[in-house]
């Protein structure tokens, strides 16, 4: 079982070319502004940055090995954790990898309050990296606002799921209960005075000359490069590819929806922001669509068997009772088969590559998540620039330690 | 959704033959018709096996194709089948809005296996990755290290025969 490890990182040898002063720096693994646990060691030639070398592992917790010992249905809580700043992007992907692989149709009002809700994920995970990346800059006030305004956020995700960020809520063949009444009033009273909270944190930050230095022609990144390097999503979009899932591969309904998909040629952090900033507005047009033309109906398909029943009808019918006492104790079977499903997050391309071998319980997820591709990058931004930029790039490429460790 | 209803198109005559105006097959065709092992059409995805003794040329083949971004690649454990490990690369095209699968196996005995990283050098984490909690060697690999689990650790966490709880 034992294999070569390989050379240990702070022996690797130095880089073609270079002279012996140059210094290795450990960066991490609890460095404030690296959003978690993320470890890199640097190889510096005086403040100048030689190599990088991302170092992650650190909140590792096997979820696809757990995922591989539990139902289908009981994996939809484990995907919360994943990223855990955007729960419903995770749930939605793959409760599509599973419909696809059941052949299933959710009905219409699930899907579209499954896009809403996906839509107020993205904007919620937008003002943390907002927040975040304007701290690491030196600029708090904005943390403040982001918050203020995340805040309502994760109250909406309570009164719909009973939970701030591990929600669950949605679940195979549709949504685990209908949403409260006076939801979607409340979601458009956040929706209609969140563009004034944008132009509050644009007044704030895209005027400022210390923000303006700080981005501006830092942590460049070419299209070229970009693709390479497998990025996606705003990042990738910052470096002028226009390429947006929900757009160009719809799923989950989006191409109901009207929308324009930001992108900026400048392939720089000021790229990046400008793009992210953008796409908040877009998503605060997608979701005022989705609250005009909200169908009405059932939130749950007509599947039995594999949707747990209503609370009431399970007290009051046998057949119901029956079927959840199936679900819960013996899960239900999937075909066999294999399915890739990908879905545009916050972050980027957010993938759940499902294998089913005909039982109740998953042969393999693996989870595809942007952050871990956007490290790859992260050498290539940094080379040959200053050491406080680095700090810049990683903030700008909007990371979670939890979607890159799994 | 409406995708998922498609019908399944199973086996590499059928395939070869119903799609041929894919690009994707276009041009494995164009490279080794007879390299290709398997074809799948199945709920909207197209799965196509390769040799992995083959890997790197069907991957740069279908990159010159026009499938220019490399998403994901990961792999499966089928104990006890032989060969054991089932690799799955996904390849997009920006252009073409399209993805392709290839699959792959490896043996037991001898888990190794091209790495793509010359071509897609995105494949890089992944490949370590694979490498880590597999233990499927990736040949030319620039920087093969065990990326997830610490230096030390004994045995592959995503092989079906490590337990889920460790080790004791």
């Amino acid at each position: 079982m034992s294999v070569d490890v390989g050379t240990p990182i702070l022996q690797a040898p130095p880089a073609e070319g270079s002279k012996d002063q140059h210094m290795v720096l450990n960066m991490g693994p609890q460095h404030p502004s690296t959003h978690g646990v993320l470890r890199l060691v640097l190889e510096i030639d005086g403040e100048i940055v030689v190599r990088l070398y991302p170092e992650v592992g650190y909140l590792h917790t096997g979820i696809e090995k757990t995922c591989e010992s539990k139902f289908y249905q009981q994996v939809v809580p484990l995907t919360d954790r994943v990223d855990y700043l955007g729960p419903l992007a995770n749930n939605l992907c793959y409760c599509l990898a599973v419909e696809k692989l059941l052949g299933l149709e959710i009905p219409e009002r699930a899907v579209w309050i499954r896009v809403l809700l996906t839509e107020l994920t993205r904007i919620n995970s937008h003002l943390i990296w907002l927040g975040t990346h304007a701290m690491d800059i030196g600029a708090l006030t904005v943390f403040l606002y982001t918050f203020r305004e995340r805040e309502e956020i994760l109250r909406i995700f309570e009164a719909v799921s009973g939970q701030r960020m591990m929600t669950s809520y949605f679940r195979i063949g549709g949504l685990a209960m209908e949403p409260p009444l006076d939801l979607f009033d409340r979601i458009q009273r956040f929706i209609r005075t969140l563009p004034e909270k944008i132009d509050e944190y644009s007044n704030l930050l895209t005027g400022n000359p210390i923000f303006r230095n700080r981005l501006l022609g830092v942590g460049i990144l070419t299209p070229e490069d970009a693709v390479a390097l497998a990025v996606t999503g705003p990042t990738l979009r910052g470096s002028g590819v226009d390429f947006d899932l929900r757009r160009d591969m719809p799923y989950a309904g989006y191409e109901k929806f009207q929308f324009r998909v930001p992108i900026s040629n400048r392939c720089d952090c000021w790229g990046r922001y400008e793009v992210r900033l953008e796409e908040m507005r877009e998503s605060i047009k997608i979701i005022q669509q989705a609250l005009d033309g909200m169908p009405g109906g059932p939130v749950k398909a007509d599947a039995p068997k594999i949707i747990l029943p209503d609370r009431e009808k399970m007290k009051t019918q046998m057949e119901a009772l029956i079927h959840h006492f199936k679900i819960v104790t013996e899960g239900f079977n999937v075909p066999a088969g294999e399915v890739f499903q990908t879905i545009e997050s916050g972050h980027g391309t957010m993938g759940y590559y499902v294998v089913s071998d005909g039982t109740a319980k998953p042969y393999r997820v693996h989870m595809r998540y942007p952050g871990f591709a956007s490290l790859q990058a992260l050498e290539t931004m940094c080379q040959g620039r200053m050491l406080a930029d680095v700090v810049a790039v990683i903030g700008s490429i909007d990371i979670v330690l939890g979607e890159i460790d799994r | 959704m409406a995708e998922a209803t498609q019908e399944t198109i199973a086996g590499k005559q059928a395939v070869l033959e119903r799609m041929s105006d894919h690009a994707a097959v276009k041009a494995l065709v164009a490279w080794n018709a007879d390299a290709i092992i398997d074809a799948l059409f199945d709920r909207g995805e197209l799965s196509l096996t390769v040799p992995s003794e083959n890997i790197v040329e069907a991957v740069q083949a279908i990159k010159e194709a026009g499938y220019n971004a490399f998403e994901d690649m990961t792999a499966v454990d089928w104990l006890p089948s032989d060969p054991r490990f089932q690799l799955t690369y996904h390849i997009l095209s920006h252009a073409m809005k399209q993805r392709v699968r290839i699959k792959a196996w490896v043996s037991e005995a001898d888990p190794a296996v091209e790495s793509i990283t010359s071509v897609f050098p995105g494949a890089n984490f992944y490949e370590r990755e694979v490498f880590d909690l597999f233990g499927i060697r990736f040949e030319g690999h620039p920087n093969l290290r065990r990326i997830m689990m610490p230096e030390e650790w004994v045995g592959h966490p995503l092989r079906k025969d490590y337990p889920v709880e460790g080790y004791r």
